[in-house]
């Protein structure tokens, strides 16, 4: 199968597996310099975590119900936000990256905007369209007496605003990466536009939807800012694993660190576990 | 009240152990009034670090600094308490900091970074803070459990301050978040997300457009002090000791009191 040789925009790995080019010499200095500072600017200041982590009160930081409450809220938080994100981002990233209309363009650039929000103002934005006295909310309230903030679906609200920008990012930079002729030729064997979408576009672009819902989840489970100021904080229904570590530091440092490392050791297992699980080949 | 007759003492005494060494003081008058230190010796940026209820009052004082002390800037850097400690400790270069509760200021004591002891200069006391017209006519602390109350969090001062005084009123409540810091509790009062929240009477008076305050009297067993202190690696020591003089002066007093602080 022939494939077209369009620049690849999404970190997918390639579907014939790992094909090395062959004949590639010594590395150039002029890029393996730049590589490996890159690469020490990003590891040592989470080494600097390990360095300084007060391995022996960890166990007794680790029996604390609060920390597990905040962990599987956190996963749990995150998980449903990449969720909505899926089932929302996924079309719109096939309207961008599939049909011609007015405004595109515009539109794109407004579906980026919650990656360069600061996160409290996303936060603030939130409130006051879905806040109690917000511009749905308030008919959400006089409706059916439900509020979304201080509840854990107002922290999944918060999250899926975040980060459902790079999975709509990704899947669109793979849409635009995989050839249309299949689409079209499923099309002339009597596909509709649909079936076309769901049997031929998916599986094409399955890569960069796992590699954006990766995002997206990694993403969600940092989020703090627009959390805290939608969602607020409270044990147990909306504080998550970030406003449990910002907390921390204001009291005990330490502890905040170690909570730290909980998260990221959750969350390197979660992603390499998902890595092996969907973005292989099988 | 003594203790910032002390202070005010100290960098007088200051003031003039460093115009006695300088050589070209133009003819200085040896009759300081202790109001109004030697002055040609205050030069340069001094660097304030201070809790973020201090905001619009220091930024006032820091004018007011600048205008007495020509030739001088103060830059201020506002935060959360515990991180602005955090920043010290970690070896920021800092003049003056000025916290909201001892248990920060301790951070930095602790570290040994501190010139002379930490002086109480301001105190803050709790207010319920409701909208505009007090919709849920709150009188009390007990009317809390009854509507949607934010509150900080035990981590942060206002929030240390919050249980001291509902444990004083007896009052058992579940508020629906515990705010990382006392403006996050403010906001969700001003946006009506909340009924009701806890915080400084001058956050109160700071916002006084769109929020009212009630007062409790069970805020008087819950008073946080404000200590301020000069830094013993202060790069800018003298004007370090005229801004902790400044802040002792009646002047300062004054701007302190209006935005709803009370002095010792």
């Amino acid at each position: 199968m022939t494939r077209a040789s369009t620049p690849r925009t999404t970190p997918a790995p390639h579907p014939r597996g790992r094909r090395r080019p062959r004949g590639s010499g010594r590395v150039p200095a002029a890029l393996l310099l730049p590589a490996l500072l890159g690469l020490a600017f990003l590891v040592l200041p989470l080494l600097g975590l390990l360095v300084r982590a007060p391995w022996s009160a960890l166990p007794e930081l680790l029996t604390g119900t609060e920390v597990w409450q905040a962990l599987r809220l956190s996963l749990l938080s995150a998980t449903l936000a990449t969720g909505v994100a899926l089932v929302l981002g996924v079309p719109l990233a096939w309207l961008l990256a599939r049909t011609e209309f007015p405004g595109r363009r515009l539109v794109r650039a407004l579906v980026t905007l919650p990656l360069v929000l600061p996160p409290v103002v996303g936060g603030v934005a939130l409130l006051l369209v879905l806040g109690r006295n917000g511009i749905l909310g308030r008919w959400l309230d006089d409706w059916t007496g439900i509020t979304l903030p201080f509840t854990t679906t107002g922290v999944v609200i918060a999250e899926a605003f975040v980060a459902m920008p790079f999975l709509v990012i990704s899947v669109e930079g793979a849409l635009r990466a995989a050839d249309p002729r299949y689409e079209e030729a499923a099309a002339t064997l009597g596909a509709s536009r649909l079936t076309a979408f769901r049997r031929v576009t998916l599986p094409l672009v399955a890569p960069g939807i796992g590699a954006g819902a990766v995002l997206a989840w990694a993403r969600a489970l940092g989020e703090f800012g627009a959390t805290i100021t939608f969602a607020g904080n409270f044990p147990g229904r909306t504080q998550t694993m970030p406003l449990a570590v910002y907390l921390a530091m204001e009291s005990d440092p330490e502890a905040a660190i170690a909570l730290s490392l909980i998260l990221l050791t959750v969350s390197i297992a979660v992603l390499a576990g998902l890595r092996d699980r969907w973005m292989s080949t099988p | 009240m003594r203790s910032v007759r002390r202070l005010l003492a100290a960098s007088a005494v200051l003031a003039l152990a460093a115009g006695l060494t300088a050589c070209s003081s133009s003819g200085s008058g040896s009759a300081s009034n202790s109001s109004a230190p030697a002055r040609p010796e205050v030069k340069g940026t001094v660097t304030v670090f201070a809790a973020a209820s201090l905001k619009e009052s220091f930024t006032e004082l820091g004018k007011r600094f600048e205008a007495a002390y020509p030739g001088t800037t103060v830059t201020f850097n506002f935060g959360g308490s515990s991180a602005l400690a955090q920043s010290i400790v970690s070896g920021a270069p800092v003049d003056v900091f000025a916290a909201a509760s001892p248990a920060t200021m301790k951070t930095v004591t602790d570290a040994k970074l501190t010139g002379g002891d930490p002086t109480v200069f301001v105190r803050n006391t709790l207010e319920i803070a409701v909208a505009k017209g007090n919709p849920k006519k709150i009188t009390g602390l007990k009317d809390l459990s009854g509507v949607k109350t934010a509150l900080c969090a035990k981590e942060v001062p206002c929030g240390a301050a919050a249980v001291t005084a509902l444990n004083a009123a007896g009052v058992q409540l579940t508020p629906v978040t515990y705010e990382q810091d006392v403006k996050g509790a403010l906001t969700k009062v001003e946006l009506g997300e909340v009924d009701a929240s806890l915080v400084y009477r001058t956050d109160v008076k700071a916002d006084s457009a769109k929020i009212e305050g009630v007062n409790f009297p069970e805020a008087a067993k819950a008073v946080n002090d404000y200590p301020i202190a000069a830094l013993a690696k202060a790069p800018n020591s003298n004007g370090a000791a005229a801004f902790l003089g400044y802040v002792g002066s009646a002047d300062a007093r004054r701007v302190l009191t209006e935005a709803g602080f009370q002095t010792p």
